[in-house]
């Protein structure tokens, strides 16, 4: 087979038409059949001040997207640890034990497909406030990743590596921080990495349903504003900051993994 | 009174009709300092055999005895080298090693530690590579790594199972001829767990046949009075190494047979020269 045509540029120029291709793509919808979908120039213009300006407050849910960026992620950095402290733990129970995998490996299977549209309310129900709500759910809808593959990864831990901690006589404090944890972690991060996935996901639907200020609750307020420049701006910030968290975790991810 | 001492071991696996006894009556008895070869087939339970010396696994039947002691749980005092080196990944050589002196002698100083954890390092020629994780090392380095573990928790008895099966045939080479050191120079007592008759001839005071499952026994003993250190090729020669050889393999291709399959034998038992040798007594 003839060689592809290919030069060194290829990571970077590709990338770039298919990111042109979806704005001229973008650009005919606006102008033919989605007549109230702004154009990316548009949206550009209505935005800018948003962006070039991150950091300005001119009001409670008028503020620069790297400040609306920071609110969300404060709120589901707490969400995330709780649904980390909570779910690693009942994870390493879970594959320690067969007796509680049947007991709980049902309701897990159960719960875990619930939106977070569905937690929320209850979350108020709980909580009374918004916040804690929030946090419920986010923690609630982030765990499942962490706790599955923690349980997964103690069970995958080989016997071998058990053997050596009895031939040493490792005390069981000690086999867990010496073998199991270490011998689970990549497997930990990796629900990590998807936990905050959800997480992310999790935090623009509660705000939207709050609104409270961040990311999703300008985005609704916008919404609701009819001011519809501002809900792609909320989209494209929500994306670009999933992914750069997803490329962060999978750094760290990585790092684990290689041992 | 012998050092290691096992009286009518046997071990079953499964439940109801679907038990099967792996090994029945084992009777062994080894002397301190002495290297003993257990030699058998593939799937026989050399595992199980030496898992229940090494107290990994509780016999169904019989007594596990280590210096005149029931064994009852694993334990340094009886270190083992694993088929698959088990060593932990995220560790360096260096904390492989580390790990096993810190935790076998709590009561020395850090720098005695340190200096016993570089010692043993340094036996098995790895210095160099102590900072090295697992990953970077050969299959043959590797499992120096886990004879220098093994070694330095003083233990008893040191276990080898199947330790150099995984290797190619020149490191294998090397890594016999270390063992032979190491044994000359701490007066171990050693039980080896191999497919290879030679390997046997070539490290072991005793060879002793393991029967074909299910119900493996030992046959009868092979004493190996050659002198050492023993040389490879010469061994193919010497007319009384032949002699032990054809004594083990005929145990093992006649009476210890019974249910496995002839084909895998010959193949299993031996290294490639000693081919006609097998095809002489099949």
């Amino acid at each position: 087979m003839a060689a592809r045509n290919s030069f060194k540029g290829d990571w970077l120029v590709l990338p770039l038409v298919g990111i042109v291709a979806v704005l001229l793509l973008w650009t005919a919808s606006s102008a033919s059949w989605a007549k109230s979908l702004p154009s990316p120039l548009k949206t550009w213009e209505m935005s800018k001040l948003y962006v070039m300006e991150p950091l300005a407050k001119r009001g409670e849910l008028d503020q620069g997207v790297v400040r609306f960026t920071w609110y969300s992620l404060v709120l589901v950095t707490k969400g995330y640890a709780i649904a980390l402290l909570v779910g690693t733990p009942v994870g390493f129970l879970l594959g320690c034990s067969k007796r509680l995998t049947l007991m709980f490996d049902p309701i897990i299977q159960f719960l875990r497909p619930v939106s977070p549209l569905a937690w929320l309310p209850l979350g108020l129900v709980l909580f009374q406030k918004s916040e804690p709500a929030a946090l419920f759910t986010i923690a609630l809808c982030a765990m499942w990743p962490t706790v599955i593959n923690t349980a997964v990864g103690v069970r995958a831990v080989p016997q071998d590596y058990l053997n050596v901690a009895r031939v040493l006589k490792l005390s069981r404090t000690k086999t867990l921080f010496k073998v199991l944890l270490p011998a689970t972690l990549p497997y930990m991060f990796t629900g990590f990495r998807l936990s905050l996935g959800i997480a992310w996901l999790v935090i623009v639907a509660c705000e939207m349903l709050i609104g409270t200020p961040g990311v999703g609750g300008f985005l609704w307020q916008e919404y609701n504003s009819l001011i519809y420049e501002h809900i792609i701006l909320c989209i494209l910030t929500i994306g670009l900051v999933g992914f750069v968290l997803d490329r962060l975790m999978g750094m760290v991810e990585k790092r684990f993994s290689a041992v | 009174m012998s050092f290691l001492e096992l009286t009518a071991v046997g071990k079953s696996y499964g439940q109801g009709s679907n038990r099967t006894e792996v090994l029945r009556d084992i009777n062994l008895s080894i002397n301190e300092g002495e290297f003993v070869a257990i030699v058998g087939y593939s799937g026989a339970g050399k595992t199980t055999l030496i898992s229940m010396i090494a107290g990994l696994l509780a016999p169904d039947t019989g007594e596990v005895r280590c210096g005149g002691q029931v064994v009852a749980e694993p334990g340094p005092e009886r270190g083992i080298v694993f088929q698959n080196y088990s060593l932990l990944p995220w560790l360096s050589v260096y904390e492989n090693v580390a790990m096993a002196v810190d935790q076998v002698f709590p009561q020395m100083s850090s720098a005695e530690r340190r200096a016993r954890t570089e010692q043993y390092i340094a036996m098995v020629n790895l210095t160099p590579a102590s900072h090295k994780k697992p990953r970077e090392l050969s299959g043959g380095m590797r499992q120096r790594v886990s004879v220098a573990r093994a070694l330095a928790m003083d233990p008893k008895v040191l276990l080898l199972d199947e330790p150099l099966s995984a290797l190619d045939a020149l490191t294998r080479g090397t890594l016999q001829d270390e063992i032979a050191r190491i044994w000359r120079e701490s007066q171990k007592t050693i039980v080896l767990i191999t497919n290879d008759v030679d390997e046997g001839l070539l490290l072991a005071d005793r060879i002793i046949p393991l029967s074909a499952g299910p119900s493996a026994t030992l046959g009868p003993a092979t004493v190996v009075d050659l002198p050492r250190p023993r040389d490879r090729k010469a061994l193919m020669k010497d007319p009384a190494a032949k002699r032990m050889r054809l004594q083990v393999i005929e145990y093992l291709l006649g009476e210890g047979r019974r249910r496995a399959p002839a084909q895998a034998v010959a193949a299993d038992l031996t290294t490639a020269p000693e081919r006609s040798a097998v095809a002489v007594v099949a």
